[in-house]
């Protein structure tokens, strides 16, 4: 059954077209990671998908219902069955870990009623520790934490409302590859116990063999390529092939000025 | 190349620019301050625009007041008029200098503070995280600074008007030999309800003024670093000839006949 749904969405930036037609679908339970080179519209389709933007064109349908152009409590009850994980981790510098963690809880209303905040930093202790984080953290800042520790405070508050869909945004970039593999096992774990749908995207390919189920490239603006993970590394198709094996040559042209 | 197409692209880009802030000023009061509050950010906004700037604005007005007594009282000597230094220090307090230097002074650090927090929220995607956390950032952010500082300014304008006829108090008995009790009947003489208010009256338009342009170029900041430091120039720059043209308008209409 598909849970999301992405049907010709087009964006444009004045003359700068990022999204010409995007084509995606994810069936509930399942995840897919988008991979594809910088500026090819990954995190615009994220952000449309979100509701940051909206689409020039094309549909956007998740569980059924249309989720362009949301507002106000439509928009709180569309965006509180959903997790995020972003780049940077996110993290709001001014409160403390726990206070991220429960954010959606104590502010967004995610649980659809209101809670203490002794009940709000219990649950945030409970997602830290799903994450491999000691309660000791929970008081501390963001400032005081590694980048692998500030992606795991992400990763907690993105599962903390148990979201029904959860987006990943470049979720081991900047990460040494132990950390990153740690983080990728987290998000393989959370996502099994929830059984969330999840759509990710990142240029890692560690990253992405290990969290998809499916896997879908883009480029320019489009879904060049869909399949089983497994398939990726005998797609037959010489864009993915080029992007997997990271080679300079190939049908993909980096645009690089040389001096 | 046309010699007019410079001069039109500065046209659309300021007609678009006004647009914008047009907009975000709509969305500001019909979002930002439409209920549901957050009680928390209120408050710890109250005590940075206002508690912190405090100690600003009052060393500013206790040394403007003295100045002005100062000048009042050598221009005043020319033609035998020392006796209005404490009256027209008094009005000018009150009426001008306290509500416009407060709103810059306060603006210099508080707009700039804002923008460059919004500014570093909107690059790091915590503004986006806000949204994706069911929160409207426009009231979780903006809202609680434009209330605190409609609210602080009239306030802190207040403590700040009675520093500045303080300074130029002390300065007039202890420098420039002016009796006590006279400069004391005189102030209070001279002085009227209306002069006090419509300075306060001033002071939540720059408040407004200020929160507003703070919050607008660290929303709409973008490009990193750089971005972050152009939206707090713009924020200072923007709200500090925005005070001073507020403040013509509003003497014309507070003052006009």
């Amino acid at each position: 059954m598909t849970h999301i749904l992405l049907t010709q969405v087009h964006k444009s930036f004045g003359p700068k077209q990022v999204l010409r037609g995007l084509d995606v679908s994810v069936a509930k339970g399942r995840s897919l990671v988008v991979i594809g080179g910088s500026g090819t519209g990954k995190s615009v389709m994220l952000k449309c998908l979100l509701g940051l933007m909206k689409p020039d064109q094309g549909n956007i349908a998740v569980g059924g219902q249309n989720v362009i152009g949301l507002k106000g409590d439509a928009q709180a009850a569309y965006l509180s069955r959903i997790g995020m994980l972003f780049q940077g981790a996110a993290l709001f510098d001014s409160l403390k870990v726990w206070e991220n963690v429960s954010f959606g809880l104590t502010h967004g209303n995610k649980m659809g009623r209101s809670i203490s905040r002794s009940e709000a930093r219990d649950i945030a202790i409970s997602k830290l520790s799903q994450v491999g984080l000691s309660a000791d953290v929970a008081e501390l800042s963001p400032s005081e934490l590694s980048g692998g520790m500030q992606k795991r405070v992400g990763l907690a508050r993105a599962i903390a409302a148990d979201p029904e869909i959860i987006f990943f945004d470049e979720p081991t970039t900047g990460l040494d590859p132990i950390m990153a593999d740690v983080i990728n096992n987290l998000i393989v774990d959370c996502v099994k116990r929830l059984g969330a749908t999840t759509i990710s995207i990142t240029h890692d390919m560690a990253s992405a063999r290990k969290i998809a189920d499916d896997i879908a490239m883009i480029y320019k603006g489009q879904i060049i390529w869909t399949g089983a993970a497994k398939d990726v590394d005998h797609s037959g198709n010489e864009y993915v092939d080029q992007f997997i094996n990271g080679r300079a040559h190939g049908p993909i042209q980096m645009d690089v000025r040389r001096g | 190349m046309n010699p007019f197409q410079p001069i039109g692209r500065l046209v659309l880009g300021f007609l678009a620019r006004t647009g914008h802030l047009a907009m975000f000023t709509g969305q500001a009061l019909g979002q930002g301050l439409a209920p549901r509050y957050f009680f928390g950010q209120i408050a710890s906004q109250f005590f940075r625009i206002g508690y912190t700037s405090l100690p600003v604005v009052a060393l500013t007005a206790f040394f403007t007041g003295g100045a002005l007594a100062l000048q009042i009282y050598m221009g005043g000597s020319r033609f035998n008029a020392e006796s209005l230094v404490a009256s027209i220090v008094a009005l000018g307090i009150t009426r001008e200098l306290g509500p416009v230097l407060a709103g810059l002074m306060v603006s210099g650090r508080v707009g700039a503070s804002i923008a460059a927090e919004l500014g570093t929220m909107r690059v790091t995607e915590q503004i986006d995280a806000l949204t994706t956390l069911s929160t409207n950032p426009l009231k979780y952010l903006v809202g609680p600074r434009i209330i605190a500082a409609v609210i602080s300014l009239p306030l802190l304008v207040a403590i700040g008007d009675t520093i500045g006829i303080f300074g130029g108090y002390i300065v007039g008995t202890r420098s420039l030999g002016l009796n006590e009790f006279a400069y004391l009947k005189s102030t209070a003489d001279f002085l009227h309800l209306s002069d006090i208010t419509s300075g306060l009256i001033k002071a939540a338009v720059f408040g407004f003024i200020i929160a507003l342009m703070g919050c607008y170029h660290g929303f709409h900041s973008s490009g990193g670093a750089q971005g972050v430091g152009r939206a707090t120039t713009n924020a200072v720059v923007s709200s500090a000839i925005l005070i001073l043209a507020a403040n013509f308008l509003l003497t014309s209409l507070l003052f006009g006949d």
